[in-house]
């Protein structure tokens, strides 16, 4: 499938921080002085998880000559925004912020991110909205974040790595999805690790093409960590994006955590519904990548296994290389199928993207 | 979602040639019965020590299983008193004989491949060993045994497998999926070695016991997450045999996944093949895709049976993995057991049905 397609809406691109310094004007004097004097050694926060240099990281032919690929506007409205005649695309910056341990230093480079993300990006290209970085590590601390942009209505979403320090339906970061569903923000979670774990139940993997197929694994547990520990029985409202998930793994979970659900629901008596269908209700997954078997046919089989038409998202996932040329969507998928994933499923899942702005 | 409003159940297997069931939980009958088999240095310290292992409490799973015997079907308790699945006439009465178990694959799970001491540890796989072969298998032909290794002490567990090789009630060397190192790291190639050396196939039971957290984020709260996690070890050993490169350096390897359910095999692959080609410059000892590996060194037990809410989904699960890799499990005495009269909700061809419920496990361990 070849876009454009009209009024096609991305949920997944990366604009980049180029390094911590951009990041300094969007800094108190307190934390300016640190990052200048005290943490020198902090200027280049890239996650682990997605080397700059990594294929996985960008695809060849967006990578600029010098710099990091996403980092510059021109270029990401000429290969993303104008290439595929996009609406919209959602910002989701993949900055170590995300994964800084201090809590006051992650909540402050968190601050700046979207600050920056504002001014830089937002404030230049109309087309363009953006997900609220927070640190996991003070989840009050990520609330009173999500309330002072809240009244941005560029600010559609707000963005955690698929790996922390706890499965993230822990009621610890309850604060975060109360903020979030008070003002219809979805929370979304990308790929990534703060790797204060290992990613297997058996230690470290050897190389970056295992982390990342491990990545799936990490969207299980958050699945299944949202629907155990009640989350949506405490916050109806929310709605959880899996960003960079993978799609294929998903029939199998819902399929698994029913079945065990009717022998020991017990143990988790505050969920009242067949997981399968709350998964449905709440959950949320971009296309990119979708891990897909390789033929149309099977692949409109494993969306039969999904049972939904209102779950797919559309997203390019620019710059990560993971298409050739324009074949950002498999092909055969139905027309009726490729309206609800370009345009209407993105709409219903980020309301604010129905705002018209001034 | 609806269901299909009338699940084309398998008919009743009354006429069947026959079941391999391949994972079986034998148990001691009281806790002392184990220690028979441990040299006397060992049986002290346990009764001293106790047999440590990377969770909060002794000799207890770490997540309530919701069901009385640490998981097990209420009906599995054995008149005569003792835990379910320690009685073996009573497993001949509940499990072999009615179903028509042709043969069973014991997965005693031992403790050794997991206790803090390594020492410990092997005593304990070893004492493992002699309890199968003298309590179950010589009573019993139809029943075959795990050689148990402790895989993280790989010069214990290569003695532990020469000790046994040749013994036809071994049909594979047990370890767990949850090691201290992703299972296809070099440390434990020694061990893939001597199975290939003595033509026994690796199987890797599910495991409640692990060094590290069961899930990339940290220990999960409830039973329901980490039953589901298990799936997730598996997934994880595959991953790392498969990029490590296990299978150029031992290409005559058979790998089985005991009790991780299947319905995830054929997502794993796609993503696997994707990644492969992805970063290949990464990986320049993986010679052929990775899904092509799985195909040819890898069988799953079908136990716990995923249920589509569209039974015949299963069958497009069944076809992208292969009929030939699936092995019939029941995982008695647990609460999850599959029963062969019912475990598919869809019908499954007769040679499908011929192959999972029996051949491949004949060809597999050689069972005549």
């Amino acid at each position: 499938m070849h876009l454009p397609y009209p009024g096609a809406i991305d949920c997944d691109i990366h604009p980049a921080v180029p390094g911590s310094q951009v990041l300094l004007p969007y800094l108190d004097n307190y934390w300016r002085d640190t990052m200048t004097m005290v943490m020198k050694g902090m200027s280049r926060l890239e996650l682990n998880s997605y080397p700059p240099n990594a294929p996985l990281s960008s695809r060849p032919d967006w990578r600029p000559r010098e710099g990091k690929a996403g980092s510059d506007l021109p270029r990401l409205r000429a290969q993303a925004l104008d290439h595929f005649g996009l609406r919209y695309a959602i910002c989701n910056c993949l900055y170590g912020a995300l994964a800084v341990y201090n809590p006051d230093l992650g909540a402050a480079l968190c601050r700046a991110i979207n600050d920056w993300m504002a001014k830089e990006w937002l404030d230049r290209e109309p087309r363009l909205r953006a997900s609220i970085v927070i640190s996991l590590m003070d989840p009050e601390t990520a609330a009173e974040e999500i309330e002072r942009l809240a009244p941005d209505r560029r600010f559609v979403q707000v963005l955690v790595l698929a790996m922390g320090e706890m499965p993230l339906g822990r009621r610890n970061y309850w604060p975060i999805y109360k903020a979030a569903e008070r003002h219809a923000l979805p929370i979304g979670i990308h790929a990534g690790s703060m790797m204060c774990h290992a990613p297997t139940q058996s230690g470290y993997p050897s190389y970056l093409a295992e982390d990342y197929v491990t990545q799936a694994q990490a969207f299980a547990t958050q699945t299944i960590s949202f629907v155990a520990e009640g989350v949506f029985a405490k916050f109806p409202d929310l709605r959880v994006v899996l960003i960079e998930s993978g799609v294929s793994w998903l029939p199998g979970l819902m399929w698994r955590v029913s079945k065990d659900w009717r022998g020991v629901r017990t143990e988790v008596p505050w969920i009242k519904k067949i997981p399968a269908d709350i998964i449905r209700d709440h959950f949320r997954l971009t296309i990119q990548p979708l891990d897909a078997p390789p033929n149309s046919e099977e692949l409109n089989r494993l969306l039969d296994h999904i049972g939904s038409d209102e779950m797919l998202l559309f997203a390019t996932d620019y710059p990560h290389w993971q298409f050739e040329g324009d074949e950002v969507l498999p092909a055969g998928l139905p027309e009726n199928l490729l309206q609800k994933i370009l345009v209407d499923n993105p709409l219903a899942t980020y309301p604010r993207l129905k705002e018209v702005l001034q | 979602m609806t269901t299909d409003p009338a699940p084309a159940l398998a008919k009743t297997r009354v006429n069947h040639r026959g079941v391999v069931d391949c994972d079986i939980h034998p148990m001691p009958a009281t806790p002392t019965e184990m220690a028979e088999f441990l040299p006397a240095r060992w049986a002290k310290h346990v009764a001293s020590y106790g047999a440590r292992v990377a969770q909060p409490f002794l000799g207890m799973v770490p997540y309530p299983r919701m069901t009385a015997g640490n998981g097990s079907r209420l009906d599995a308790f054995p008149p005569g008193g003792g835990l379910p699945g320690s009685n073996l006439p009573f497993m001949r009465e509940q499990l072999l004989d009615p179903l028509g178990i042709e043969y069973g694959i014991l997965q005693p799970l031992s403790i050794g491949s997991h206790t803090f001491d390594q020492g410990l540890g092997a005593a304990l796989c070893a004492a493992s060993n002699d309890w199968q072969l003298e309590k179950w298998v010589k009573p019993e032909p139809r029943l075959k045994a795990s050689l148990c290794v402790p895989q993280d002490d790989p010069d214990a567990a290569v003695a532990e497998i020469e000790r046994h090789a040749g013994n036809p009630a071994f049909v594979h060397v047990a370890i767990p999926p949850r090691a201290t190192e992703p299972l296809g790291r070099r440390r434990y190639w020694p061990v893939y070695q001597a199975a290939v050396e003595h033509d026994l196939p690796i199987a890797l039971h599910s495991a409640a016991y692990g060094p590290g957290a069961n899930s990339g984020s940290g220990w999960m709260s409830y039973y329901i997450e980490e039953h589901y996690a298990f799936a997730h070890s598996l997934q994880s050993v595959v991953t790392s045999m498969v990029m490590e490169g296990v299978f150029d350096r031992f290409p005559s390897l058979k790998v089985i996944c005991v009790e991780g359910g299947f319905a995830w095999v054929p997502a794993l692959a796609w993503r696997l093949d994707k990644a492969w080609h992805r970063m290949r410059d990464e990986l320049p000892h993986v010679k052929r895709p990775p899904s092509e590996y799985m195909r040819e060194h890898f069988w799953y037990t079908t136990q716990p049976m995923e249920e589509p809410e569209h039974p015949r989904h299963l069958l497009d699960v069944i076809e992208w993995i292969g009929a030939d890799r699936l092995l019939f499990s029941t995982d008695y005495p647990h609460w999850d057991f599959d029963d062969p009269r019912q475990a598919f909700k869809v019908r499954l061809s007769d040679e499908m049905d011929q192959a999972i419920f029996r051949d491949n496990a004949k060809t597999l361990y050689r069972l005549s």
